[in-house]
């Protein structure tokens, strides 16, 4: 029970939490990065709007795309939708809800950051300064007699201290503009926990049991894909080992092979036999430095066939460089000289 | 049984003491956020009050969706609220306490905020500073030819240069805040008033053994809640795990040997069965795996392990060198 419980808090915390946690870190990063920003209003009548404006709805683009991108569901997303059917047939509403809860996590970063700025406001103040009516604030004279253009850039410099004169009427007017901006950012941020409360508390009301479904299966592919890259792993790892290991034993028999040439008299074989079995095993029959040379410079000019043969007799003198399995079966080693050919056939017996 | 026990404890535990956590944490973010706002109060006499009594209310009404969002009771609630009665007969009882516990959790931070509003003042006296009789207070900047609302309305702004000489904003203000503290600290005795009679006369007029069993069942729906889907996850996994297996080994076929001698057979037998080329699941060759990969992307399997109870075996067949069946798996 134990063992199940914490099993399941690590599946739990692997792919919710994990997912969680990075959308709770990019909407402090979103926060801290508006605090760092220097914000640098360019108090030019051409300018103000397209700066203000545009800090405001770039930066949630880009922290929106970010959290599609930091998200390891869009792959999977990806990959589901693409796929051929095959025999599995495709649900539409696994990919709905795969992409909703997606879209959901990478929302939350550019909400932040537009109610932070709108809470702020001065990306409100830059953009809005120049529609301003200072007649509203009292009775200023700076604008009499100015033209069209000349009252614009007086006004597009409200936002910068150290250009506008009339400390008071900024003070004013930023005031202003900031309360608005405010009233904008409370609205948005109603609006949005509003929508969330629907979608979340208001939900179970319709389709909860298509809900369960969906959710299952969307959470089944994941760890399908998974658990089919853990296999695979482990193919090519035994694979891998069990390759190497009947290249070795290759170039050890041909290595035999060669000094049993060189030396018929000279019956090694039982030398062998008294050592240690372990020992021996992991040597796999390479004892020289000559041998070994042989080995890594084969390793890279003349790889082994990627087919592990089951066959494990010795096939003596048809050993040839390109790996074909000479290991000895159990204590069925090295003494016959017969010429076996191997052949492989594939039958298929099912029991049903 | 003990171990049972043990568990449905910590679920319990975990579960309220989970949602009252995460409650007050709601009510320290409510706390917080007012600290960082930047209150600016217009200073204008048609928006002040507006701005004010805005900054008041709406967010503890966002505040209040989040609490309810945030509960994990919530989903609890609805689920058996709009669930079809099929074997199980419903308890409105149950989903009326549900629904009272979330209401009561969720009341806390937007309460927390209109508090710290109050007591704080600055809010109040944006809203409030109009309605002010100046003739209380002496020092009534009258040098400007502004209209008496005009400058009442500017008394949150104490930057202002009409009141550079005086000390008649900081007396409205003051005037004002006691005013806003006052109802705040009413507001809170009133609440804690009101439950402690509550947890005092409750018992009075309910049925407590009725009681105790809407709680038992209450918790338990949660606790089911949250078993089904543990299951689920840890279902999914190992159908998944065979899923893949299975596929592994639908690709793989059977071999035929030849093999010269025939008591090579008895000492063989022991050696298939290592644990390496049992993850191979069967796949030995490049061209096998490549189809297995390709085919795992055009073809996916069908969802269905039954198979894997009742998997095929590879069959060996023995030849010697003549052609001759020495042994088969068959």
């Amino acid at each position: 029970m134990d063992k199940f419980r914490m099993m399941f808090q690590f599946l739990q915390s692997n792919q919710e939490s994990f997912m969680n946690g990075i959308c709770g870190i990019m909407a402090l990063a979103s926060a801290q990065m508006y605090s760092v920003f220097e914000f640098n209003c360019p108090c030019m009548p051409e300018y103000n709007y397209s700066y203000g404006i545009g800090l405001l709805i770039i930066p949630p683009l880009w922290f929106f795309m970010l959290g599609f991108v930091l998200n390891n569901n869009v792959s999977v997303l990806a990959e589901e939708w693409k796929r051929p059917t095959g025999d599995r047939r495709k649900d539409s509403s696994i990919l709905r809800y795969m992409f909703c809860s997606v879209t959901q996590r990478s929302l939350i970063a550019p909400a932040v950051w537009v109610s932070v700025t709108l809470m702020d406001g001065k990306s409100f103040v830059c953009a809005y300064s120049i529609n301003l009516d200072i007649d509203t604030f009292g009775n200023y004279s700076i604008l009499r007699g100015l033209s069209e253009a000349e009252r614009m850039r007086v006004l597009a410099k409200i936002p910068c201290k150290e250009l506008f004169e009339h400390h008071e009427l900024r003070v004013a007017a930023s005031r202003y503009i900031k309360c608005i901006s405010q009233a904008c950012g409370w609205i948005f941020l109603l609006m949005m926990t509003f929508v969330a409360f629907l979608i979340r508390a208001i939900r179970p009301c319709f389709t909860q049991a298509a809900f369960l479904k969906t959710k299952y299966w969307s959470h089944y592919i994941d760890i399908e894909r998974k658990m089919f890259d853990e296999t695979c792993k482990e193919h090519a790892k035994s694979f891998a080992k069990i390759c190497i290991q009947q290249y070795f034993e290759g170039m050890s028999g041909e290595m035999h092979g060669f000094h049993r040439q060189r030396s018929c008299a000279n019956d090694s074989d039982d030398e062998d036999e008294d050592k240690k079995k372990s020992d021996e095993e992991k040597l796999l029959g390479i004892r020289a430095q000559d041998d070994m040379n042989k080995v890594l410079w084969n390793w890279h000019t003349c790889k082994p066939a990627l087919a592990l043969r089951k066959d494990q007799t010795d096939i003596e003198n048809n050993g040839t460089v390109n790996g074909e399995a000479n290991g000895t079966l159990n204590g069925f080693a090295n003494g016959h000289a017969h010429d076996v050919k191997k052949k492989e056939w594939a039958v298929y017996y099912s029991k049903v | 049984m003990e171990r049972l026990k043990l568990v449905l404890q910590y679920f319990q535990s975990n579960s309220e003491s989970i949602s009252n956590g995460i409650c007050i944490v709601l009510a320290l973010v409510s706390v917080k956020l007012y600290t960082s706002f930047d209150f600016k109060c217009p200073c204008l006499p048609q928006y002040n009050k507006l701005y004010s009594l805005g900054v008041m209310i709406i967010p503890p009404i966002i505040l209040f969706f989040l609490g309810v969002l945030i509960n994990r009771h919530t989903g609890v609630m609805m689920d058996e609220w709009m669930r079809p009665v099929g074997n199980r007969s419903k308890n409105p009882a149950v989903v009326k306490y549900l629904f009272s516990a979330m209401i009561q959790r969720a009341l806390l931070a937007p309460l927390v905020w209109i508090l710290v509003t109050l007591l704080d003042g600055k809010i109040f006296i944006c809203a409030f500073s109009l309605s002010v009789d100046p003739a209380l207070f002496s020092g009534l900047p009258n040098n400007t030819d502004l209209d008496v609302i005009i400058i009442m309305s500017k008394v949150p702004c104490k930057e202002d240069v009409i009141f550079r000489n005086s000390s008649f904003h900081k007396a409205v203000s003051r005037y004002v805040r006691c005013y806003s503290q006052a109802v705040g600290w009413s507001i809170l005795l009133f609440l804690i008033v009101l439950g402690a009679l509550g947890r005092l006369f409750k018992p009075c007029f309910d049925d407590h053994a009725r009681f105790l069993q809407t709680r038992y069942w209450s918790n338990y729906l949660d606790v089911e809640q949250k078993l089904f889907d543990e299951t689920c996850v840890l279902h999914a996994r190992d159908f998944a795990r065979k899923c893949v297996v299975q596929f592994f080994e639908d690709m793989r076929e059977d071999t035929i040997l030849r093999l010269s001698h025939p008591s090579v057979i008895s000492h063989s037998l022991v050696e298939w069965r290592d644990e390496e080329e049992e993850r191979l699941h069967g796949i030995t060759k490049q061209e096998q795996v490549d189809k297995l990969l390709n085919k795992w992307y055009y073809s996916k399997p069908e969802l269905d392990v039954t198979r894997i109870a009742h998997r095929p075996r590879t069959c060996v067949t023995w030849e010697d060198h003549k052609g001759k069946t020495l042994y088969t798996d068959l």
